[in-house]
């Protein structure tokens, strides 16, 4: 018996993006306030999980044609990357660079090298639980 | 180079995050992850010989100062099983290239190799307790996707004993780490072992002390908690299985002879004793697994259990002799272990059966292959001049000077049944009326034994050789002794 799902299907094309602007939101309060790359990924994969459930996988994965393998290790070479920049700089591992910036429409803002490093923990996290999610939905 | 000491942390998850990235092209992997191996195999050997010349690394993450920053220490001990623990996975890579099966080559089996190799390493290397539990998590998710991979029946059933089992034990693990934090204040290793001392409560420090222990303990598969690694052991492919048998269970170990000899030393008169008698206790059990089973993967499996006894009886002693016997025989088993089993591997794929029973008379076909297993076998035993020798030879000296002769009149008895054990394969399997066996083509037949004959060569090194090593057991043996070596390296600004 094939459920109605419009309600949902419906919300969720609204929701999802609600989601998403939410954890591009978290993601850059991170490091000086709570919030960062891990949240974010989770958020992330969440309104993926969303969509997964108001439609279906074959469709989500028209929509992002992304391999969460490859993915996930592209964000832990990123993450090793910065923290190894560190041993170029000859300062112990994970040392990280920051200063203040006078930006346009910004203002005076802080720039981070976490912030890269956040990139990657981002990207694993959403490989990562994508790749867990797959793997148990397309179970049957 | 302040880093260097996370050099051989860091490289295999480089090239472990760059092998996920093409799963399917066979000869790539392969390259790519013995590339990756040697290139740690390199920054190992640079970095024991900085060890060697200018004492104890460290280097606080973050640029934080100490007690704060999680600390990476790397020490001679430290290094000693880095690199034992890097050769170990280069020579069973080049051993897993002819026998995994291609299948299991394509579905990310070397990332996870790799990822295992950064979480011993780590593991090793960390001198924060609450990291080693990230580093010990690391190796543990890595041997979770190893020992299910492939998927075979045996393999999805023992996977999940193992999996509880380790479930448990790290959320043990963490309950102890924070009743450690909560008396003391800190987790940083060195910094434990300044303030340890100085608290009264001794009692309190004891539980937590014997708490690692049985976290550690299931690691390491110490009597009564060895339960579960026959099973466990038993069911992945032989090339896995020797870097289990060489690697996981001496984190544990590790751990052990790490925190006991560093900071929990307030009370020896109560945890070193019980170590002690765990320790015998171990032996005995692991000997009675050995000598009661006619499967040759079972056998070399409870012989894992034996040397952890015998290691963990060297430490609880607390002096010179113990201490570096010890250290000697943990270097030792790591490379005789790997040796073993992929010779064992060799030897049922040629049988086609892991079933002494149904072996014999090998030695005609395949008389270069014999000896050398016998050589590994005496080599395990410890039979003078092979490596298992000097080890065992300072661990039963320890015995004698300190407390506990029983035990090494234990030691020295057991070593004839471990002996025997051994010899026993080599008996069934080489001598007797022939039995048909499974032809293999020569070449697949080199590239298994070359590999295993290399390593087991390197044990006779270490063993006839045990003079040229001995400078470096006894330094390491000397940071274990004197905990102010370390806490200086660590804590020095």
């Amino acid at each position: 018996m094939r459920t109605n799902d419009v309600m949902l299907q419906t919300a969720t094309k609204v929701v999802t993006f609600i989601i998403l602007m939410f954890a591009v939101h978290i993601f850059f309060a991170g490091h000086y306030t709570p919030g960062g790359g891990f949240v974010g990924g989770l958020l992330t994969a969440s309104a993926i999980v969303l969509l997964m459930l108001a439609f279906d996988i074959p469709t989500v994965k028209k929509i992002i044609p992304i391999n969460y393998v490859v993915l996930s290790a592209v964000g832990l070479l990123i993450a090793i990357a910065t923290a190894s920049a560190s041993i170029v700089f000859d300062v112990p591992f994970f040392t990280h660079a920051y200063d203040y910036f006078d930006l346009p429409l910004f203002g005076e803002t802080s720039l981070h090298s976490a912030l890269l490093f956040d990139i990657g923990v981002y990207l694993v996290v959403v490989g990562v639980t994508m790749t867990i999610i797959q793997t148990i939905g397309e179970d049957e | 180079m302040s880093n260097l000491a996370l050099f051989p942390v860091v490289i295999p998850l480089i090239f472990a995050a760059i092998l996920m990235l093409f799963p399917k092209k066979l000869h790539m992997q392969r390259a790519v992850a013995i590339g990756g191996v040697a290139a740690t195999l390199a920054s190992a050997l640079v970095l024991f010989s900085k060890v060697s010349n200018d004492g104890v690394q460290a280097v606080t993450l973050g640029s934080w100062p100490a007690p704060f920053g999680i600390s990476m220490v790397s020490d001679m001990f430290s290094v000693l099983l880095v690199l034992s623990s890097t050769i170990v996975t280069l020579f069973v890579l080049f051993y897993s290239i002819p026998t995994i099966g291609v299948k299991r080559e394509q579905s990310f089996y070397y990332p996870a190799v790799l990822f295992l190799m950064t979480g011993v390493n780590g593991a090793f290397t960390t001198g924060d307790i609450f990291n080693l539990f990230v580093f010990i998590e690391v190796l543990l998710m890595a041997s979770y996707a190893l020992i299910v991979h492939g998927g075979e029946k045996p393999q999805l059933r023992e996977s999940i004993k193992y999996l509880l089992v380790n479930i448990i034990s790290s959320a043990l693990f963490v309950s102890a780490v924070a009743y450690l934090y909560s008396v003391t204040g800190t987790l940083n290793m060195a910094d434990l072992a300044v303030k340890i001392p100085q608290i009264e409560a001794v009692g309190i420090l004891t539980v937590i002390a014997v708490l690692f222990l049985v976290v550690f303990g299931f690691k390491a598969a110490i009597f009564p908690l060895y339960f579960w690694l026959p099973g466990s052991y038993f069911a992945p492919p032989m090339a896995i299985l020797a870097l289990f048998g060489a690697l996981l269970t001496k984190v544990g170990v590790y751990a052990i002879m790490r925190t006991y000899t560093l900071f929990f030393t307030m009370n020896t008169g109560f945890t070193h004793e019980l170590l002690a008698i765990i320790a015998i206790l171990t032996i005995l059990a692991g000997c009675v697994g050995a000598l009661a089973y006619f499967d040759v993967k079972k056998i070399i499996i409870y012989n894992i259990i034996i040397a952890v006894g015998v290691i963990l009886f060297g430490i609880s002693q607390m002096n010179a002799a113990g201490v570096e016997g010890s250290i000697f025989y943990l270097v030792h088993d790591m490379l005789i272990k790997a040796a073993l089993f992929l010779l064992v591997g060799i030897l049922t794929v040629i049988f086609g059966t892991s079933d002494l029973r149904k072996m014999g008379g090998l030695i005609k076909s395949y008389p270069l292959f014999g000896w050398t297993f016998l050589v590994a076998a005496f080599g395990l035993a410890g039979i003078p001049p092979l490596s298992g020798f000097p080890g065992k030879l300072l661990i039963v000296q320890g015995g004698f000077e300190g407390t506990h002769f029983w035990g090494s009149l234990v030691i020295l008895a057991t070593s004839l049944l471990v002996l025997l054990s051994v010899v026993r394969i080599f008996i069934y399997a080489f001598w007797g009326e022939p039995v048909k066996i499974v032809t293999i083509d020569r070449k697949h037949y080199l590239s298994m034994f070359v590999p295993t004959a290399i390593l087991v060569a390197l044990t006779v090194f270490l063993g006839a050789g045990a003079e040229l090593f001995m400078p470096f057991v006894s330094d390491a043996g000397e940071v274990l002794l004197n905990p102010s070596l370390y806490i200086d390296a660590v804590l020095k600004e």
